[in-house]
């Protein structure tokens, strides 16, 4: 198959980046996106030029290191579906292809396709976890957790961390990766000692870390590759308010 | 913007949902209202006499004011930190999400139409009969208003424009409002969306009705 | 060298842990501040233990090279984490699971290690499900268990498919907990290039930042290596395209022994290879193997068709299907070892009955599941996996059969450490993939999730502190010392090297023909001969790496760079995988010579010469490296030949 590809190069967070185009040929049906980048990178290499810089690890949809805005889309325009695991077969042959960083103020671009999100890890920090220590904790079939809300909080727990949410929200909110988090714990009743604390911290460090403020549109869940519902922004709502009336954080 | 800066995001759209919850309801009651001077004209002119520049009606209408004031207000802030959030380069292709309205993306727009409208309708009817009493006049009459405004096809059609764009706004408003104070759930969510939109035809319809009666028939 | 002392502690099996526990030193709160680790790796293993030597109170520094911790390669783990928990009641028990995973590894492992292993399994589930991990549970709100590879009773827990995604996410939270407590600080987009020794200990690392491509020096009282397995010397594998081997192989240069090298686990159920580009292997869970029948054509004129795409699996009647793992190992069918399914099938392979227009896979079938259990349960349980095939198959596995082909996925070998996961070099440990500890020659489904853990949570933080207690007087150290100094310029001398090359051939497709090198001879089956020839091949190649690799001279992140210090590495080390697995002359688990095969095709072991394990010492990249054994005692399993018939 033949490409053209508009890729986005930026040297470093303090240059100007522009859209060099190039134009690639045998490129494999069966190829994945990233495999596609790797056959140009090697063609750059032995041109002399710099090859495209980008965020990739497993390769398999899980890890969430890549995360490419692929003509208009994170991760392109298929559902529940990571960079890695987009092959050439879904494009036309000769079609042109726009790929773009994540961008948003949270994410500073760090060379060509890859950003910053180390905000994301700030997130989870503020407290997305159980404070246990490891040892002294009870068995575990100590306390049952309801079947249904386990298999909700797993698909909380699903999200894998790409920052497409983010990427692709108009006001660069991270609501629906909070959420994700708050939710997942908050379902279970070994997450819910802290519960309260945890959803106050968490948003508070969201609004100081820059990201904008939700308005619902619900782009993070039509382009989430893992299809984390917009409900459990709706929970983590409901969990501040009842958190702040109830039990507000002393500042 | 020194009085929200203590406000968490998540309590500046609880703010948001509830100045446009209460918007909506008033809506819902403002239409219900208006649908009876089609079915009664005697029955309009007694409730326009019994609402008028009574107390209860002007605290409700200073409550109104400030409902669309910090609706109006807080809209340009979000919009603006939301905006700086963006960062400063933009995406060169946007493409539409599947799923997204294009509503829920435009809703600043679609507020300033709707807030432009707005005030023409206060122009045409609000400041002839609650304005006017209050400043010690008597009212105008409030079917002979609809007869005169809705008489002329030009307002007409800029009303049903405005009533247009005040469904784009609900559409996604209503569910947004129930979304922003927690009432969503995986078993709602479509039930919800269902719902916003449901309300935002019947308080559109009951506003066009009117407009449409009046046109046609004068 | 010393020789090696696995400072196992006296003592029946069953209380070794509880009385090494009892009489090892401590360190006193005030004195931990005092104290620095540094952690190399944040997957199972590196974030466990940063996570508890935080919350113990020491200072911990830890590196990883990813842009997050949480990207670490742990997080593909599918399939599901062991536990002796017995609570599906099926006759369960400590030793049971101990003797599996030993049996398992075909008698190549240390039982007092297994031992521990299994003895704190229980408490990972436990530590785990506080942490708020969503398991999958019954109705009545109890932990669900579910069957795997190499077991006759259900002792894995899992998470969907995803069970290494939320265990890992558990230990990044439980690190981020010490992050913002400031226990622990975390360095992101760091390679390790160097380990630094002071008088004969680890005290401090090289490592390159990425992102600004400059050396850093950090210096720590001890060094804990969890950076994971070195299977991308296949160039294919599952590993992730970052893992490598380099930090443990650095370990091995300054002294550090690496032992076992040859033991590599081929994984049955991947998705067959398609082409050259291609970059990585994609796992489908073992848990595929509970429900999924895997068979290939009776007849091999059918085989052919097949592979020409004249007819379709399904068109192939139920009777002239030959699931081969069910006809050759009744006792265990489908659920054999992973050794010995994916040996299997390279044999039906080899013999003409494979499938795909390559003739290298086997179907795994789930037609008789979906009949038996309804296609609904069978979306539930295997749903995001029958997805992840289509995605990259264009096939739906609801409809035709699954193909699948064994690729390399699991390093059992990797650093020698003792009892207390420390290697030869004193302060510096080893845990998780990186360590060659509990699995032998072979290992188990749902237990490299199980180890790591165990290593990161529940031993480390007891060994390392009867380790630390006798440093508590030493200070902390400069970076300005002349060692460090020596360290850092001499990975400065190893970059320029590289940098000054300049020839005309990539680093991916050099590593690529390193990659066909090991796989065909250092692979799945593996002689004399061929051993020869991959020792002098790669040596070849490497001069070759030396005098023509092209990496590009750039400021700041340089990926070419990366991939090139590693493939050099890989370079030296796929040779002394082919030394070890040339020395050990036996087939034991997934190390199989095929001059040592009984009449029936299963492998051979040799337990009167090579009941030990093989920890060599380098000598020098030119040098052949010192073998030193460690004899293996089994005192409590019978060593017998493995049957799953």
């Amino acid at each position: 198959m033949k490409f053209i590809l508009r890729i986005w190069r930026q040297k470093n967070n303090t240059v100007k980046g522009k859209f060099v185009e190039y134009h690639l040929d045998n490129v494999p049906k069966e190829a994945s996106f990233l495999e596609m980048l790797d056959i140009l990178n090697e063609q750059l290499v032995m041109k002399g030029e710099d090859p495209v810089t980008f965020d990739h690890d497993c390769r398999e949809g899980i890890c969430g290191a890549c995360g490419l805005y692929i003509n208009g889309h994170p991760h392109g325009k298929f559902k529940n579906t990571t960079t890695c695991q987009l092959h050439m077969r879904k494009f036309a042959d000769g079609a042109t292809i726009t790929v773009e960083p994540w961008r948003s103020a949270a994410f500073p671009i760090i060379k060509d396709l890859m950003v910053d999100r180390s905000s994301l890890d700030k997130l989870i920090q503020a407290g997305g976890y159980v404070s246990v220590r490891t040892g002294g904790v009870p068995d575990a079939n100590a306390i049952p957790v309801n079947k249904h809300c386990a298999d909700l909080s797993m698909d909380a727990a699903s999200c894998i961390g790409c920052g497409a949410c983010v990427a692709t929200c108009k006001n660069g909110s991270a609501m629906l990766f909070v959420s994700a988090k708050v939710s997942q714990l908050a379902l279970l009743p070994q997450g819910q000692v802290e519960a309260r604390d945890r959803v106050q911290k968490m948003v508070a460090r969201m609004d100081e870390l820059g990201f904008g403020n939700c308005s619902n549109t619900f782009a993070c869940e039509a382009e989430c590759p893992k299809g984390i519902s917009v409900t459990n922004i709706a929970r983590m709502n409901r969990q501040f308010f009842a958190a702040k009336i109830a039990e507000p954080l002393k500042k | 913007m020194g009085n929200c800066k203590g406000l968490s995001s998540i309590t500046k759209k609880l703010i948001m949902a509830i100045t446009g919850g209460c918007l909506v309801f008033f809506l819902l009651f403002h239409g219900s209202m208006n649908i009876v001077a089609i079915i009664s004209q005697e029955g309009y002119r007694w409730i326009c006499e019994f609402l008028g520049a009574n107390w209860y009606a002007i605290v409700g209408t200073i409550g109104l004011a400030a409902m669309v004031a910090i609706h109006f207000i807080y809209a340009f802030i979000l919009s603006f930190q939301n905006y700086k959030a963006r960062g400063n380069q933009r995406y060169a292709v946007v493409e539409r999400q599947e799923g997204v309205s294009w509503a829920s993306k435009n809703m600043l727009v679609i507020g300033l139409i709707v807030i432009i409208g707005l005030g023409l309708h206060l122009y045409n009817f609000w400041a002839k009969m609650q304005l006017v009493e209050l400043q010690g006049e008597a009212s105008a009459d409030g079917i002979g208003l609809i007869i005169n405004v809705f008489g002329n096809s030009c307002y007409s059609v800029m009303y049903l424009v405005w009533l247009a764009f005040l469904w784009f706004h609900l559409s996604h408003g209503i569910a947004s409002v129930m979304q922003s104070i927690g009432w969503n759930s995986h078993v709602w969510k479509h039930r919800i969306e269902w719902l916003g939109k449901f309300f935002a035809i019947v308080i559109v319809a009951m506003f066009a009705s009117v407009v449409l009666y009046y046109w046609l028939i004068y | 060298m010393a020789e090696l002392n696995s400072k196992i502690p006296e003592g029946p099996l069953a209380e070794k842990w509880t009385n090494y526990k009892a009489n090892q030193k401590l360190v006193n709160p005030a004195n931990k501040r005092k104290l620095d680790i540094i952690v190399i790796g944040t997957g199972l293993a590196g974030a466990s233990a940063a996570a508890s030597f935080g919350e113990m109170g020491f200072n911990v520094k830890v590196f990883c090279i990813q842009d997050s911790p949480r990207r670490a390669h742990s997080i593909a783990a599918q399939g599901g984490i062991n536990a002796a928990k017995n609570y599906p009641n099926d006759g369960d028990s400590v030793y049971r699971l101990f003797y599996d995973t030993v049996k398992g590894g075909d008698y190549r492992a240390r039982e007092a290690n297994v031992y521990r292993l299994a003895e704190v399994s229980n408490n990972i589930i436990d530590q785990c499900v506080a942490q708020g991990i969503p398991f999958a549970r019954e109705y009545s709100g109890l932990l669900a268990n579910r069957s795997f590879g190499g077991a006759q009773v259900s002792r894995t827990f899992y998470a969907k498919g995803q069970t290494g995604q939320q265990l890992l996410l558990g230990a990044y939270g439980a690190m981020s907990k010490e992050i913002e407590r400031g226990t622990v600080k975390m360095y992101a987009r760091r390679e390790m290039l160097d380990v630094v020794i002071v008088d004969g200990r680890a005290r401090g690392v090289i490592v390159r930042n990425l992102v600004t491509g400059e050396l850093e020096r950090h210096a720590a009282h001890a060094v804990v290596i969890a950076s994971g397995g070195y299977g991308r010397v296949f160039f294919l594998s599952t590993n992730a395209m970052s893992s490598n081997g380099s930090a443990a192989w650095h370990a091995y240069k300054r002294g550090a022994m690496m032992a076992n090298p040859c033991f590599t686990q081929i994984h049955p159920t991947c998705i067959p290879v398609h082409g050259d580009y291609q970059s990585k292997l994609t796992l489908m869970s073992e848990s595929l193997r509970n429900d999924g029948r895997i068979w290939v054509p009776k007849d091999e004129k059918k085989a052919a068709l097949l592979r020409e795409g004249k007819i379709k699996a399904t068109d192939i009647p139920e009777e002239e299907r030959d699931y081969y793992l069910e006809r050759r190992y009744p006792a265990f069918g489908n659920l054999v070892p992973r050794d010995v399914a994916s040996r299997a099938g390279k044999e039906r392979c080899d013999a003409g009955y494979g499938v795909n227009n390559t003739g290298r896979a086997v179907y795994l079938d789930f037609k008789e599941a979906i009949q038996r259990l309804g296609r609904k349960a069978v979306e539930e349980k295997y749903g995001n996996l029958f997805e992840m095939y289509e995605r990259i198959v264009d096939e739906n596995p609801y409809v035709t059969p699954m193909m699948i082909y064994p690729a390399v996925h699991y390093t059992m070998g990797g650093l020698w450490v003792d009892y207390e996961l420390q290697t030869t070099v004193k302060g510096l440990f080893a845990a998780g993939e990186a360590n060659f500890s509990d699995h032998g020659a072979n290992r188990l489904g749902a237990s490299a999730l199980m180890q790591g853990l165990s290593d990161g949570y529940f031993v480390l933080p007891y060994t390392m502190q009867n380790y630390l207690a006798d440093q508590i007087g030493v200070p902390r150290f400069s970076t300005d010392l002349p060692e460090f100094e020596q360290a850092e310029k001499e990975v400065r001398e190893r970059i320029e090297k590289i940098l000054n090359v300049n020839g005309t051939e990539t680093v991916d497709s050099i590593h690529k023909r390193l990659g066909h090198i090991m796989w065909e001879y250092v692979g799945m089956s593996r002689t004399k001969e061929g051993l020869e020839k991959a020792i002098g091949e790669i040596k070849k190649l490497r001069t070759e790496f030396w005098q023509n690799v092209k990496v590009p001279r750039l400021d700041g992140m340089n990926n070419e760079l990366e991939k090139a210090l590693r493939v050099a590495d890989f370079l030296e080390m796929g040779e002394l995988m082919a030394r070890d697995a040339l020395m050990r002359n036996e087939s034991c688990g997934g190390h199989f010579r095929a001059e040592y095969q009984t009449p029936d095709g299963e492998a051979m072991r040799d337990d009167a010469n090579y009941s030990f394990v093989a920890a060599y010492e380098f000598k020098g990249v030119d040098n052949e490296p010192v073998l030193h054994k460690e004899e293996l005692k089994f005192e409590n399993v019978e060593v017998k030949q493995r049957n799953y018939k």
